[in-house]
């Protein structure tokens, strides 16, 4: 449907060396994929719904890179999608999450009993726990892809879900074009709506049309769980609170999310999932279980240190500002969460969470008191 | 070579290139038949009331003009290269309302788009373009610059003076459309022309893609460069995809004559220099163009137009001639009168900040240059121009030394 790209055909007349885009100054995942002869090979394939090659790569092309972490450079505009560009994203997928082969299957657990511990994080470092992951409406066109009328089918079927929520999920919808800025505002700076969308990542990919319409929130009356609609994905569904029980988080987020799950389910309709890719989502990068499980943590003397990265990686941990992915860290707190999606179930991301920020807060600690943390470096986690 | 005189005896006749791609298209053409079950279905599910946009909170001429029956007659049809309505208002949808101007809210993808879509475009052309009827007008072309008198401005007063229009490449897709080929395509069409031009007109190229940042800045500062696509009018209707592939400026050694390439339009034609002589801008504005148009049409190619919408461009606010002639000038008393919008208004006259549409009025120095663009020739705006200009300057003159002013009568345009 709408975007840019989809008169295919026309294209079809022009040799694929001159259709090939310019990717020289390029540093994404899609950028080292993508050959010339890749490119002639998938240009005149489309999803049923019409989402060509160029509508998947296009973010990509127009933008180059990103300052603080490697993009993926392309999105999926259906479930079909991830089918018919195989040849691309297959390899994009393996580089992006730690060389997961098409073949490879992915495990789901959100079972919260299996978890250990993640209940007694220290709150005077910790300042706050979050899971988020995304969930796709299976029948329905991706936010790059989608019509205004099926955007406003999901919002409604949505909203029909989450009201049937009750005891300490029961909550409101507010859709975007009905709130005030002052509401907008306030539910930006508590961390729990989303930006709007100024970032050229997903203004190119063509997520952004038709805003505000079919946007909005839904959240619990204490703010602790709350599905974002029509952002970047279908859903977003995010469980958070201050200070450092993940495991609470946790708990609430797999309940929640299940609850969910049952009433679409009542109302005939599915989750995008497979057992190759776990949960269908728009990114590549979320793919599996979509789930980033993260702190608002205080390090300002880890953060120094020079071996800093390195302890992340060992412990497949990513840091972000506190503002979210396109922001740098303030002030010594940073935004530490899981860097894997794929390959991992959930229970094991939250798991690997929990005890790499245990670690760090210890860490922490030790150099505050003028020693060394050189017995507690880590080994990387597989 | 070969391609563009096939394309040129064929017309757009796409049976005949599409014979070379006959083997990749025998696996599209299996794909479609799945997927027009899909769209068919899609079609059933999603009446186009499900698709209507919510267009409450916008003051654009699209949505204006848009109404749920022209929408459910225009939604499910595509120009011949596949461009939808949708397509051509996606920008209008995006952005509600620009703070200084009235915007359009909707953009061609191709030539036929205005046709194709005339439902919708004909009334926002007469809403932007002051009651001009593309059903019923004839749009009149006049680039004889002999027949302009008065053009010489008083330098103390009038700092720059400029005239710009655009003009798009017949048999390829606008902007919005326009695939990454048919973008260089038309990048290599006109570079190859302007390379033929000689004298005080000889000059070249800079692609976008190969020009350092400083380059550009210098450019950008000397009001020679367009801006870098951040404009979210440009970025929602899709002009900004592969930026900077095949973009570039292409301007003479005297940096008097300018042409941009693959902005919002296929090339924009740009003839500028300091001080008031806007008639030997316009001479060597009008000497360019036909020169560029000689050699585009050596090649097998020519502009699109045609008599009743005059030179077609993305923006339907740019249709006619596209012309758009105007000084930057320091009008410090006039500014402050609350008589300036009236006198502007009723010259046919508009004011922008000196950075282009999208800035505001710095100080007490204005562009000023015409509203409109359909419905009269190009000399005749250009006129306009230079005896609106010398009216304010004759205002300011009078201010200044303690008279009072008028405003003029209004100058007559077609009944809305």
């Amino acid at each position: 449907m709408p975007f840019g790209n989809t008169h295919n055909k026309l294209k079809l007349n022009y040799p694929a060396e001159e259709e090939y885009p310019d990717l020289s100054q390029h540093n994404n995942h899609m950028a080292k994929v993508l050959t010339p002869e890749m490119y002639a090979k998938l240009r005149d394939k489309e999803t049923s719904s019409g989402f060509t090659l160029d509508d998947v790569i296009q973010t990509g092309v127009d933008n180059p890179g990103h300052p603080f972490i490697m993009t993926v450079g392309c999105v999926a505009g259906d479930e079909e999608t991830y089918e018919v560009f195989k040849d691309l994203l297959d390899p994009v997928i393996e580089d992006r999450h730690g060389g997961y082969k098409p073949s490879d299957k992915h495990k789901t657990d959100l079972n919260p009993e299996n978890l250990k511990g993640g209940d007694d994080l220290d709150p005077k470092y910790v300042l706050s726990s979050r899971v988020r992951t995304g969930r796709s409406i299976r029948g329905f066109c991706l936010p790059p892809h989608c019509s205004r009328g099926e955007r406003r089918a999901i919002e409604n079927l949505s909203i029909e879900s989450l009201d049937a929520l009750e005891g300490d999920l029961k909550g409101k919808y507010y859709a975007l074009k009905n709130m005030l800025e002052e509401e907008q505002q306030q539910l930006i700076d508590d961390h729990f709506l989303f930006d709007k969308p100024v970032s050229p990542l997903l203004l190119a990919s063509g997520m952004a049309r038709d805003w505000p319409d079919g946007r909005g929130i839904w959240h619990n009356d204490n703010k602790t769980f709350l599905v974002w609609v029509n952002e970047e994905d279908h859903l977003r569904v995010i469980s958070m609170q201050t200070g450092g029980n993940m495991r609470e988080v946790f708990n609430r987020f797999c309940t929640g999310l299940a609850k969910i799950e049952a009433l679409f389910k009542e109302r005939s309709h599915e989750f995008m999932w497979n057992e190759h890719l776990g949960y269908v989502l728009t990114c590549p990068s979320n793919l599996g279980t979509g789930l980033r499980a993260g702190v608002h943590v205080k390090l300002p003397n880890l953060s120094k240190h020079d071996k800093f990265g390195k302890i992340l990686k060992n412990l497949r941990l990513q840091k972000r500002g506190t503002g979210g992915v396109d922001t740098a860290a303030v002030g010594g707190v940073f935004d530490i969460s899981n860097a894997d999606r794929l390959g991992f179930s959930e229970v094991e991301l939250v798991q690997m969470v929990v005890d790499g920020v245990k670690l760090l807060v210890d860490m922490e600690k030790r150099l505050e008191g003028g020693d060394s943390i050189d017995d507690l470096m880590p080994e990387q986690k597989q | 070579m070969a391609n563009s005189f096939t394309r040129m005896i064929s017309g757009r006749n796409p049976a005949v290139l599409l014979a070379v791609g006959a083997g990749s298209l025998g696996s599209g053409y299996l794909l479609t038949d799945s997927s027009s079950a899909a769209a068919a279905e899609k079609k059933r599910l999603y009446p186009p009331s499900a698709d209507f946009p919510d267009l409450r909170k916008h003051n654009n001429c699209m949505a204006s003009a848009l109404t749920p029956g022209i929408y459910a007659r225009l939604r499910d049809k595509t120009t011949p290269n596949d461009w939808t309505v949708d397509q051509c208002i996606q920008t209008g949808v995006d952005n509600p309302g620009h703070p200084f101007i009235k915007t359009v809210g909707m953009v061609a993808g191709d030539e036929e788009s205005y046709e194709v879509f005339a439902e919708l475009f004909d009334p926002v052309i007469k809403d932007r373009h002051n009651g001009y009827d593309p059903r019923t007008m004839k749009h009149p072309t006049d680039l004889d610059a002999s027949k302009v008198t008065s053009g010489m401005f008083d330098e103390r007063y009038v700092l720059s003076s400029r005239v710009r229009t655009g003009r798009s490449i017949r048999g390829l897709s606008l902007p919005p459309a326009c695939t990454r080929s048919e973008r260089r395509e038309v990048e290599r069409v006109v570079v190859t022309a302007l390379s033929g031009l000689k004298g005080d007109l000889a000059g070249r190229y800079y692609s976008l893609g190969e020009m350092s940042d400083r380059e550009q800045q210098q450019l950008i500062d000397e009001h020679f460069l367009f801006d870098k696509p951040v404009s979210p009018l440009l970025t929602a209707a899709g002009m900004a995809r592969d930026w900077p592939d095949a973009r570039g400026i292409w301007h003479n050694n005297e940096k008097n004559f300018l042409i941009w390439i693959n902005e919002e339009d296929h090339t924009r034609v740009i003839s500028m220099e300091k001080g008031g002589n806007m008639k030997r801008v316009f001479e060597r504005f009008c000497r360019g163009l036909k020169q560029v148009e000689h050699l585009i049409q050596e090649r097998g190619w020519e502009f699109m137009w045609n008599d009743r919408l005059g030179y077609i461009l993305t923006c339907p606010s740019n249709l006619g001639t596209g012309l758009r002639a105007g000084v930057h000038i320091r009008l410090p008393l006039l500014s402050r009168d609350p008589r300036f919008k009236k006198i502007l208004d009723n010259l046919r006259l508009q004011r922008r900040g000196t950075g282009g549409v999208d800035t505001a009025a710095t100080g007490d120095t204005f562009d000023i240059s015409n509203l409109d663009r359909l419905g009269k020739s190009e000399v005749e705006l250009v006129q306009l121009v230079i005896d609106g200009v010398n009216y304010l300057v004759e205002c300011e003159k009078r201010l200044e030394r303690g008279q009072d002013i008028k405003i003029p009568s209004p100058i007559s345009q077609f009944r809305k």
